[in-house]
């Protein structure tokens, strides 16, 4: 065992060196280097992707601290996945005259985060899962509130650390009594002397709201429309695909691994919390006129049908909570997109303002129906069969009720998703917004998201692929 | 020697924690709330130190090192968002805070 075994922690090591050249860069570029940082950052990091997806094989290094096998690899390529778009989004925003020379904190910032999930994912025990849970965090808030001229986006800010502080301090505090009763911060350690006494019941529910906290879950998830809001249109879809899908994919794991002893007890909390966040991010969805609101509410709606997968503690449930994740991934960011293209645009978030698009600007509005219609579910698309396996994989645990609410919602969601879409298709406008054509970046992060929906619905060899490269049946 | 039973200590760090949330909920300084978030992750340490003893394992002392180390962090990116709130809003009031928010309540 020499050197190349460090080669596990491969996705991080690769980061920490793209922040390092970055930040480097920054200093060695003379004048107006952000022409010269955007495109530097975003091919970067695209080589870091392609070089994610090069098989890796499994272990774990310091004591067990960090582990790595190949489910964590796919989970670590879809995140890079995202922010590779979320990257050449932002390319245009980036541009603007306020945001020049505080362009190379962006990429960062976002980074930085990047490197602390992935490590979060990584974790073997409760020290390397808080710090890199942390390093994903408090980056986050600054990014949230990187508009300083705006008001709204400081608002942003504090209300991110605060609550993001606040949950932190209550899932540390969980996990302190479970250190205090199994005697271990090591997951395997941990999972061994787990047995359901009611201090560990009370650890694990201070741990899971910690946890709702990062993933928005009703009755945890005041602080998401307005942190959505306020921060800039990058960095709300940051945090509503790839924060969201990090603590989807660590919490995930550790509910199948650390707390596998006290299942009957989690599948309960789950399922009243995964009810209650469907119905509530639903009904608030309805009466939402700000976009960026109404594309919160949606993801709070949509992480209750995530739960749907883990509910089952199945093998499936695993598999079919990361492929809807990457199509979720994808759908989200494409709608995202064309909210932050109009807004670059013309300044205008609000729904009524999408009143007759399709006659001015059709390809946008195809790819946003596109888009809402994979959110909702509608079967050509991708994001039905991403519900369609969460359902099957609540199915096989016994969850027939659950199922049955989870329908009953996506038809509920469906309403507010085809409110926007007639907004652009049918409603007639006085004042429509103009025709304009958009650069090459935001083309191509569109582009790619249609690509991405069409693609992962189209061919069921995605799913095929997660499941035998994380299991390997 | 005198020693304190487990439980007082845990009892105590219970406490703790919970005068923070409380300090949290009902202050509406943001500087205070930032200090209650504190005493929260402090006393979450502080069931750490008392676990390790209990265990006689050095992992929970070192990791309310590592708590500390992070609760600066988090304090020091708090303050300065604070401050740049503070600029907005010309207040340190949570309350006043409040331009994002739905707007069909009223």
């Amino acid at each position: 065992m020499g050197l190349e075994q460090y080669l596990l922690m491969r996705h991080e090591l690769v980061l920490t060196l793209i922040t390092l050249i970055i930040l480097i860069a920054e200093l060695c570029i003379k004048g107006d280097n952000s022409r010269k940082i955007r495109p530097f950052a975003i091919i970067l990091f695209f080589i870091a992707t392609v070089v994610g997806f090069l098989p890796l094989g499994e272990g774990s290094l310091f004591g067990g601290m960090f582990q790595t096998n190949g489910m964590i690899l796919i989970m670590k390529n879809v995140l890079n996945i995202g922010v590779l778009i979320i990257f050449i989004q932002s390319y245009t925003w980036l541009g603007n005259e306020e945001n020049k020379i505080k362009v190379s904190e962006f990429f960062l910032l976002m980074l930085s985060t990047l490197i602390g999930m992935d490590f979060m994912i990584s974790s073997g025990d409760f020290l390397m899962f808080y710090i890199g849970l942390e390093l994903a965090t408090i980056p986050i808030a600054s990014l949230a509130a990187y508009e300083r001229t705006k008001t709204k986006s400081a608002e942003a800010g504090i209300k991110l650390i605060l609550s993001s502080a606040l949950s932190s301090g209550i899932m540390l505090y969980g996990i302190s009594m479970l250190y205090g009763t199994t005697g271990s911060i090591y997951f395997s350690e941990v999972a061994k002397s787990l047995h359901s006494s009611n201090l560990q019941t009370l650890a694990f529910i201070f741990f899971f709201s910690g946890m709702a906290f990062k993933i928005s879950i009703v009755p945890f998830h005041l602080w998401t429309a307005d942190v959505y809001e306020g921060a800039p249109i990058s960095v709300t879809s940051y945090l509503s695909v790839i924060s969201k899908g990090a603590a989807v994919f660590i919490f995930v794991i550790m509910l199948f691994t650390v707390f596998r002893a006290m299942t009957a007890m989690w599948q309960d909390v789950l399922y009243i919390t995964s009810v209650l966040t469907m119905t509530i991010g639903n009904l608030f969805a309805m009466r939402q006129k700000n976009l960026k609101r109404f594309l919160a509410f949606s993801s709070i709606s949509q992480a209750g049908f995530i739960f749907l997968g883990m509910i089952g503690g199945n093998e499936l449930g695993m598999t079919s909570v990361v492929y809807f994740m990457l199509i979720y991934i994808f759908s989200n960011l494409g709608a995202f997109g064309v909210v932050s293209a109009i807004a670059n645009r013309t300044g205008k978030e609000n729904r009524d303002d999408y009143d007759g698009l399709y006659l001015t600007n059709p390809k946008l509005s195809l790819l946003m129906m596109i888009a809402l219609f994979s959110l909702a579910g509608i079967p050509p698309v991708a994001g039905f069969f991403g519900k369609f396996f969460l359902f099957t994989a609540a199915a096989k645990g016994g969850f027939y009720m659950l199922v049955l609410i989870g329908v009953l919602n996506t038809i509920i969601s469906l309403y507010y998703y085809l409110l926007v879409v007639k907004a652009m298709f049918i409603n007639k406008s006085e004042t429509p917004i103009q025709y304009f054509k958009s650069d090459g970046y935001t083309r191509l992060g569109l582009i790619i998201c249609f690509a991405g929906i069409v693609f992962t619905g189209l061919f069921s060899f995605v799913f095929e692929y997660i499941r035998v490269y994380a299991f390997g049946v | 020697m005198l020693t304190i039973p487990i439980e007082t200590q845990i009892l105590f760090a219970g406490i703790l924690f919970f005068l923070g949330l409380i300090g949290l909920l009902v202050r509406r300084n943001m500087i205070f709330m930032l200090m209650s978030i504190e005493i929260m992750l402090n006393s979450a340490g502080l069931v750490f130190i008392i676990a390790g003893n209990h265990w006689k394992q050095p992992d929970g002392q070192v990791m309310f090192i590592f708590i500390l180390t992070v609760a600066a962090v988090e304090v020091a990116i708090g303050l300065a968002l604070i401050l740049q709130v503070y600029h907005h809003y010309k207040t340190l009031d949570a309350d006043a805070v409040n331009k994002l928010r739905d707007q069909n309540s009223k």
